[in-house]
């Protein structure tokens, strides 16, 4: 390798430094003069009418500076927080969009609602004045589950949302899987739950809001992923701030995993708090607010069902799913449970036709969004079950009944019955790797040792590929987003030959500093510590659209490569001005730029220097300066890949479920720095094996949240999980980007809750057993081995 | 009703008056400007407001400032040498990928180098359950177990050059 920090290099992060000795800066940490601290008022009802606010006692508390309501910001004319995507309904009719105020104007809708806003001089005054605020509520009848919602008796979250629904949505060809399933031999069936999650960053949510009212300047430092959809999103349709009036900031930020693409009402409150009062507003959740208000995932309820001939070759997929959407729609919300679902039901197979009904409705619950893989690893979870079951029917071994409908490498380009065509992909060869990674061979005899000291050993299997590097924005357009979806990278060469690059997309974990830099470093051939990456800042960089969908190397990336394609154009130019030669007779490479045939060059450092110092440029021909910009837009989506396998033992005495061995073998296209890859790969899992057996977000019937806080919702530890075997192949590289690069960001948890419940299922097959929503608690499994063996449970 | 509390925090002695209620979390970030100690929860389960009391790691979301008074306080910015020389467990975390978004990171490390330091060559399990108080929600946990592992051996290389020196 050219150069030891380049391409394929594990470098150790660049950005650790600054973590590990405590000097990170994340929002929270930031303080202003002269800053006040917001806490905000929230609703203990799950639907209530507001018929009165009282602020008073409040208002004559120590420290406490301001009380604001609903009815403030409607008299300032703040607008509703607007939705990023349009859905349309199996009959045209466009989805139902209500609005979605800020602070609630009048009607609360799920518990957290917020309802007013504390302003005081000290967070400790903001939150004992919060309880302080008397709210006159006239409770009104829940619902909280998405299967009551669609009841005819249920209660209506939206007036104008007629039976809760916001869209009733279908993709695919129903006429072609009903003759599919008409000359089935075998027919699969599943019902299963896509239990909900809270995604958890670590780091809970902030925003600190500053007015200057010298030059009309607005401020905003927030924990986001993507600063500038943020700007567009609360500049032009909540608060009319022209984007060149307002700067949004993502500093250090603790942890997305999707939690914080999306616009929060919190952070309209302090920008236009800021300017109100005339000082800057700071809030921060603390982990009780997080449970209530971060846009929570998944929660569908599917039915599925798998056409197959006698020798069960997939003949065709039904599915249909009810989706939950929360009491109001979040950001991209539409989006996860259609496009970024349905889309991928075709998984790895060849299923010649399919058709996917979705009906996604409103509940007194909190927004549901994107939580990393978004829709994906719903249709991973459904399509793996459903494969195993379909297994069982068609009496094949579960790896026979994948390698016989996989699409084979020699297909692709591959176009489904669901709208995507991937581009390259070898599926068999992934399981093939994984096989002897868990000695698949060796499992019999395993069992037949776990069997012998009393315990129940299963393994399980899940192919996923997932749509990622989102989106081509005339793709997404069609499809109802309301945004483009491309990134922008600027390059900047210093007079002395340093670089600062300034990327829309945003590392909030993912080590953007490092592998960004190795990019830069590769190509020009300089050294990795003359790299700068800068990223999230509106004022900074040029523009942006964020980091989600694992989208930041295949799309972020790609417009580095396209702004260092015009550096190196235009340094050529300059390198044939001083070397007095024609341009089309220069030759790059590593940084150099040498006139063919001749031992004349030039280093990138000096054509820095004299872009800089152009005392004898042609200037009608060359311009001064080394610094350029690109947008990038994709051809397509990338699409990563792979066979994730698990194994489990079951103590069926206590129902505990340990993963004993976990491997994951991933098709990410090129790899820039394995270890961040690895790392990638090993948190996703983790994330994954977490709703299988831990996670699950529970309403009651009334909509109060019963697992708010870590010690109801159960978070993976470093006891609850093991150490991982991962592997990646890099001979499918993405053909439509110019690294090659596929994405690796949400893979692991794509894959790993499907593995592991089918290797619970498998491990409970004895029983009867042939599924189990998540998660397989010790209680839910230890329930279903005792009504199983009911001479057990009487001893 | 304030009072007043005195005790060493990175190896300097501070005085100030505070709210009794004020958490040591909160004097350390707010009063004091010590950032790189994190709030993650508020019900003492994440682990990353780990910090040092005495030697012994603490949840200082869990503690009250007026409960350390007298005592010495080492927080994630004064675990390095004062050269800036990382602690070998700053080192390993770093070499061995144990951190990705780094806000868990600071009370992680603060609880790896007590855990090593009560057992200073811990096996994979008795790492992960020693680090069953701290929540990561971006590794996996899988390769912060190896930074321990390797940080305990740089520990205990640190440690016998000390005694070899005496």
């Amino acid at each position: 390798m050219a150069n030891p920090n380049g391409i394929g290099a594990p470098v150790r992060r660049r950005e650790d430094q600054r973590f590990l000795t405590g000097r990170g800066s994340y929002t929270d940490d930031f303080k202003r003069p002269n800053m006040t601290h917001a806490v905000h008022v929230r609703s203990p009802y799950a639907h209530a009418l507001v018929k009165g606010i009282d602020a008073a006692e409040a208002l004559a508390a120590p420290g406490v500076v301001a009380v604001l309501t609903g009815a403030d910001m409607e008299a300032d004319k703040v607008g509703s927080l607007p939705c990023g995507w349009q859905i349309h309904s199996k009959d045209g009719s466009p989805m139902k969009e209500p609005g979605h105020f800020p602070l609630a104007r009048g009607r609360v809708r799920y518990v957290g609602d917020a309802v007013a806003v504390v302003i005081a001089e000290t967070r400790e005054q903001a939150r004992d004045a919060a309880e302080l605020v008397v709210v006159e509520y006239e409770e009104l009848p829940a619902v909280a589950s998405s299967t009551r919602a669609v009841e005819g008796a249920a209660a209506l979250v939206h007036d104008d949302a007629p039976g809760n629904v916001c869209y009733d949505w279908h993709l695919g060809d129903k006429a072609a899987v009903d003759a599919a399933f008409a000359q089935a031999a075998h027919v699969a069936r599943i019902d299963l739950v896509n239990n909900r999650l809270v995604p958890n960053a670590m780091e809970p949510r902030a925003a600190l809001g500053e007015y200057d009212a010298a030059t009309g300047d607005y401020t905003l430092t927030t924990t986001s992923q993507n600063p500038h959809v943020i700007r567009l999103l609360m500049g032009a349709f909540v608060l009319g701030i022209p984007e060149h009036k307002l700067r949004v900031v993502a500093p250090d930020v603790g942890g997305g995993f999707g939690s914080k693409i999306f616009h929060y009402g919190e952070e309209a409150v302090v920008t236009w708090a800021a300017r109100r009062i005339g000082r800057p507003v700071k809030w921060t959740a603390d982990r009780s607010e997080s449970f209530l208000t971060d846009a929570h995932g998944r929660d569908h309820v599917s039915h599925a069902e798998m056409a197959m001939d006698k020798d069960g070759h997939f003949l065709g997929l039904r599915v249909s799913t009810l989706a939950n959407l929360g009491a109001y729609l979040s950001t991209f919300a539409p989006s996860i449970p259609t496009y970024l679902y349905a889309t991928l039901l075709a998984g790895q197979y060849k299923t010649p036709a399919i058709y996917a009904e979705v009906k996604a409705v409103f509940t007194n619950t909190a927004p549901v969004d994107a939580y990393r893989g978004a829709g994906r690893p719903e249709a991973c979870y459904l399509i793996e079950r459903l494969v195993d079951v379909a297994a069982g029917v068609a009496g094949l071994d579960r790896t026979e009944i994948r390698r016989r409908n996989f699409v084979p490498a020699e297909a692709m380009p591959y176009q489904t019955p669901v709208a995507l065509q991937y581009d390259t992909g070898d599926f068999a060869k992934n399981l093939e790797i994984a096989l002897p990674l868990v000695d698949y061979d060796g499992f019999q005899a395993r069992k037949a040792a776990s069997r012998a000291k009393g315990k129940l050993r299963g393994i399980g299997f899940a192919t996923y590929i997932e749509a990622c590097g989102i989106a081509p924005s005339n793709v997404a357009g069609a499809l109802g987003a309301r945004a483009g979806l491309y990134e922008c990278a600027e390059v900047r060469f210093h007079p002395t030959g340093s670089v600062t690059v300034f990327t829309g997309s945003h590392s909030h974990g993912q080590g953007h500093e490092t592998t960004f830099a190795q990019l830069v470093a590769e190509r020009f051939g300089i050294p990795i510590e003359n790299v700068e990456i800068v990223h999230g800042d509106t004022a900074k960089i040029p523009f942006g659209m964020g980091t989600y969908g694992s989208r930041s190397l295949a799309v972020g990336g790609s417009a580095l490569v396209k702004a260092m394609d015009k550096v190196e154009r235009k340094a050529r130019k300059i390198a044939a001005h001083m070397l007095e030669a024609a341009e089309s007779d220069i030759e790059v490479k590593d940084g150099r730029f040498t006139v063919a045939g001749t031992d004349k060059g030039l280093g990138i450092g000096d054509i820095a220097l004299q872009a800089y110092v152009p005392h004898n440029f042609p200037l009608d021909e060359l311009e001064p300066g080394l610094d350029e910009q690109a947008f990038y837009d994709p051809k397509n989506f990338t699409y990563p890949n792979g066979c994730h396998v698990c194994e489990v033992e079951i103590d069926p005495e206590t129902g505990v479920t340990e993963v004993v061995a976990f491997a994951a073998v991933d098709d990410f296209g090129r790899v820039i720095n394995p270890l961040i890859v690895e790392g990638q790969v090993h948190g996703g899992l983790v994330q994954g094996i977490g709703q299988a057996l831990f996670e699950n977000c529970v309403y009651d019937e009334s909509g109060q949240l019963l697992t708010g806080s870590y010690m109801d919702y159960c978070m993976p530890r470093a006891d609850d999980v093991p150490s991982f075997t991962v592997r990646y192949h890099e001979d499918q590289p993405c053909t439509h980007n110019p690294l090659g690069v596929k994405g690796c960001g949400e893979a692991g948890t794509i894959g790993a809750s499907a593995a592991v419940m089918n290797a619970v299922v498998d491990a409970l097959a004895a029983y009867g057993v042939t599924h189990m929503d998540m998660p397989a608690t010790p209680e839910k499994v230890w329930r279903v081995i005792q009504a199983a063996t009911p001479a057990m449970a009487a001893e | 009703m304030p009072s007043t509390v005195t005790m060493t925090v990175n190896g300097k002695t501070v005085t100030r008056e505070v709210e009794e209620r004020t958490l040591l979390v909160t004097f350390l970030r707010e009063t004091l400007g010590l950032t790189g100690t994190h709030v993650g929860c508020d019900t003492s389960q994440c682990g990353a407001c780990v910090v040092h009391v005495d030697g012994r790691s603490v949840k200082s979301c869990t503690a009250l400032a007026l409960q350390a008074d007298g005592a010495a306080v080492t927080t994630i910015e004064g675990l390095a040498a004062a050269d800036g020389t990382l602690h070998p467990m700053q080192a390993a975390f770093r070499e061995h990928h144990g951190l990705q978004c780094g806000f868990c990171t600071p009370g992680m490390v603060m609880s790896a180098v007590d855990l090593v330091r009560d057992n200073p060559s811990p096996t994979e399990q008795e790492i992960r359950e020693g680090l069953e108080g701290n929540i990561c929600r971006c590794t996996g946990y899988h390769n912060i177990v190896k930074a321990v592992m390797a940080g305990a051996e740089a520990m205990a290389g640190t440690e016998s050059a000390k005694v070899a020196a005496e």
